[in-house]
């Protein structure tokens, strides 16, 4: 893995500040704790950390505040009900965490959904993206004390969650998708509708961009701050946008075999090589305006025909074992799925990408300034229903 | 549906054309673990591998010496059979798909299901096959090769431990605490084998299958609401 001479230097500074704590005079030990509610944790997110003066000498997260047990709770329901359930997991992209699942008993039944629906499934899921990040590209101002770039989010976010409520009566929880198909086909005049949308938010990534990428306080807080080598970011699996901004040129859409239609649109992968909160909010901005692009690409394309593949009215799914994963606005998600040829599913393991995101952060927050926690926790991005699922 | 292949030997499914690098892959790991392996299976452009319990993080350090980077998750399986949902309590609820032209069934649809195989009483295993009640879960992937890899292993029913991946794979970290305390899993040589989640008086393995959820133990089936009578029409039990 190719690292950069920036990622190589803060590396050493962050081992550098480590021997330090060890030399310097010691000074009383203080605990901060910071949480379960606090702003920048999304949730209910605990971290207590260990203080040197400044200096994090240890940090512990505690999460479970908000964990609502839906690997046994799948256990006890059929497939169809099992969708309403795995929507509240990551909450601002509900539509993203009802794919994976779908395809992993779709993968089982040997059922696959007619191209008109998967077409509006890559949409969705594409729209779900834009309805999360946005929200983090603003709120990661909010943490360096910029308030305007939330209120922006909020605002042109709205556009998109419109969209989404028109097309699937529900704004944040869509329940949308169906074994061998979706629930309905889009509303008349959404097309149009969904390209001023598209363009309004290439439009809020310029103003982001203008407003925050160039700015000295940004760059001074988020710069070689909270640096993940790509090697350690893999082995603690780190995905998505986060392993991206250390250099790792891998995204699911493009690299695995699925039924979405991403390999049929002209896009791009969005790399940094530099692996800190920089890098991260960089990557995830790009990732925004690629997928308005993306979108824009969907509507132009959208195959005309039915929408629901023929599926017994009962569902059952043959006794097997099936593993779907796909690139989530967070990171890989992915589902486990062992059927034991019931109405529901013997076992299901839920990988959310969150919960490996934040794994790394008593890693990551090893010598690092008090101040420094927020926006490295805010630049991982995650959602606490992601982790505690 | 359980499959235990002699290391090497021809996979269970039918092969195709996607399945080559699977194929390798097996090889290339029977190659470097030799009689470790106990079980492989191949899916869909997947691969299930079943590793003996004392070869578990040997077969992880070869794996990263193979490329797999990236670690994807840890868990485990509880093969104890359970009975819910019970298709019976159910079929009561929903109407038969003869009653309404709305939907055609599919025509290979079992009208009437056989035997629920979880009721026999009898442990099921999957892929690769198991001859216990627990077992652990993995999953490794390789960023640069862009293939993953399943890894399982047996574990004892009456004290269910194997080693732990933390020294291999630093993200198994919690994935293990999580195990832990989910199933009762000890993994031996881990740092900080502590809860993750429940609270730390918690008592009980909540993912083991024998582990009671109260809501159904209160009310068997939530959908038995809609075939209640309306308080207008009920007319009492006398």
């Amino acid at each position: 893995m190719a690292v950069s001479e920036q990622q190589r230097i803060s590396y050493i500074a962050a081992q550098a500040a480590d021997a330090r704590l060890a030399v310097e005079l010691q000074t009383e030990e203080m605990t901060l704790n910071l949480g379960p509610q606090h702003p920048a944790t999304h949730g209910t997110l605990r971290i207590v950390a260990k203080l040197d003066g400044e200096q994090v000498t240890k940090a512990d997260v505690i999460c479970g505040y908000m964990h609502r047990g839906y690997e046994k709770l799948v256990e006890v329901r059929t497939y169809p009900q099992i969708n309403t359930l795995i929507n509240r997991i990551d909450w601002l992209s509900s539509f993203a965490n009802e794919v994976p699942f779908i395809l992993a008993a779709e993968d089982l039944m040997e059922v696959e959904a007619p191209p008109r629906a998967q077409w509006i499934r890559t949409m969705f899921f594409e729209l779900s993206r834009i309805a999360n990040i946005t929200l983090f590209i603003g709120e990661m101002g909010v943490q360096l004390g910029a308030i305007t770039p939330v209120f922006f989010a909020f605002r042109d976010r709205e556009y998109v969650l419109n969209l989404i409520e028109e097309a699937t009566g529900g704004r944040f929880h869509p329940n949308f998708d169906r074994i061998g198909g979706l629930k309905d086909d889009l509303p008349k005049g959404w097309i149009s509708e969904t390209k001023d949308a598209m363009r309004r938010i290439r439009g809020y990534c310029d103003e982001l961009e203008d407003l925050l990428m160039g700015n000295e306080i940004f760059e001074a807080r988020t710069r070689g701050v909270g640096v993940i080598p790509a090697d350690v970011g893999l082995s603690y699996g780190l995905s998505g946008a986060n392993i991206r901004a250390s250099g790792v040129d891998w995204d699911l859409r493009r690299d695995e075999p699925s039924p979405l239609v991403w390999k049929e649109l002209d896009w791009k992968v969005w790399t940094h090589p530099d692996g800190d909160s920089f890098a991260r909010y960089w990557v995830r901005l790009q990732e925004t305006r690629e997928a308005t692009l993306m979108v824009d690409q969907l509507l132009d394309g959208l195959p005309s025909g039915p929408i629901q593949a023929k599926v017994p009215r009962i569902i059952k799914v043959p006794a097997g074992e099936a593993w779907a994963h796909t690139e989530n606005p967070l990171g890989e998600m992915g589902y486990y799925v062992v059927s034991q040829g019931g109405l529901g599913p013997f076992r299901v393991k839920i990988r959310s990408a969150s919960f490996h995101n934040i794994s790394i952060v008593p890693w990551l927050l090893k010598g690092v300034y008090v101040p420094d926690i927020i926006t490295i926790l805010s630049s991982l991005y995650f959602i606490l229903g992601d982790i505690d699922r | 549906m359980s499959s235990a292949d002699p290391p090497g030997g021809a996979a269970t499914t039918a092969t195709t054309a996607t399945d080559d690098r699977q194929h390798a892959l097996l090889e290339d790991l029977t190659t470097r673990l030799g009689d470790a392996i106990v079980g492989s299976h191949i899916r869909n452009g997947d691969l299930w591998v079943r590793v003996r319990p004392d070869a578990w993080v040997r077969a992880a350090r070869e794996c990263k010496a193979m490329g797999f980077d990236y670690f994807c998750y840890l868990s485990g399986v509880d093969w104890l059979p359970h009975t819910w949902p019970n298709p019976k309590v159910i079929e009561g609820v929903v109407p038969d798909a003869d009653d309404e032209a709305a939907l055609p069934a599919d025509p290979n649809a079992d009208e009437n299901p056989a035997p629920d195989e979880s009721t026999s009483g009898e442990i099921v295993s999957g892929f690769a096959g198991g001859d216990t009640r627990f077992q652990v879960i993995a999953r490794l992937y390789s960023t640069i090769r862009h293939i993953g890899v399943h890894l399982k292993a047996d574990l004892d029913d009456a004290a269910p431990q194997i080693e732990s991946w933390v020294s291999e794979y630093p993200g198994a970290d919690w994935c293990e605490r999580e195990t832990y305390e989910m199933f009762g899993f000890d993994f031996v040589g881990h740092p900080n084998l502590i809860k993750l989640y429940l609270p730390g008086e918690f008592e009980g393995f909540p993912l083991r299958k024998d582990f009671p959820l109260l809501a159904r133990e209160v009310k068997p089936w939530p959908g038995l609401v809609d075939v209640e009578q309306f308080p207008a029409t009920y007319k009492g039990d006398d």
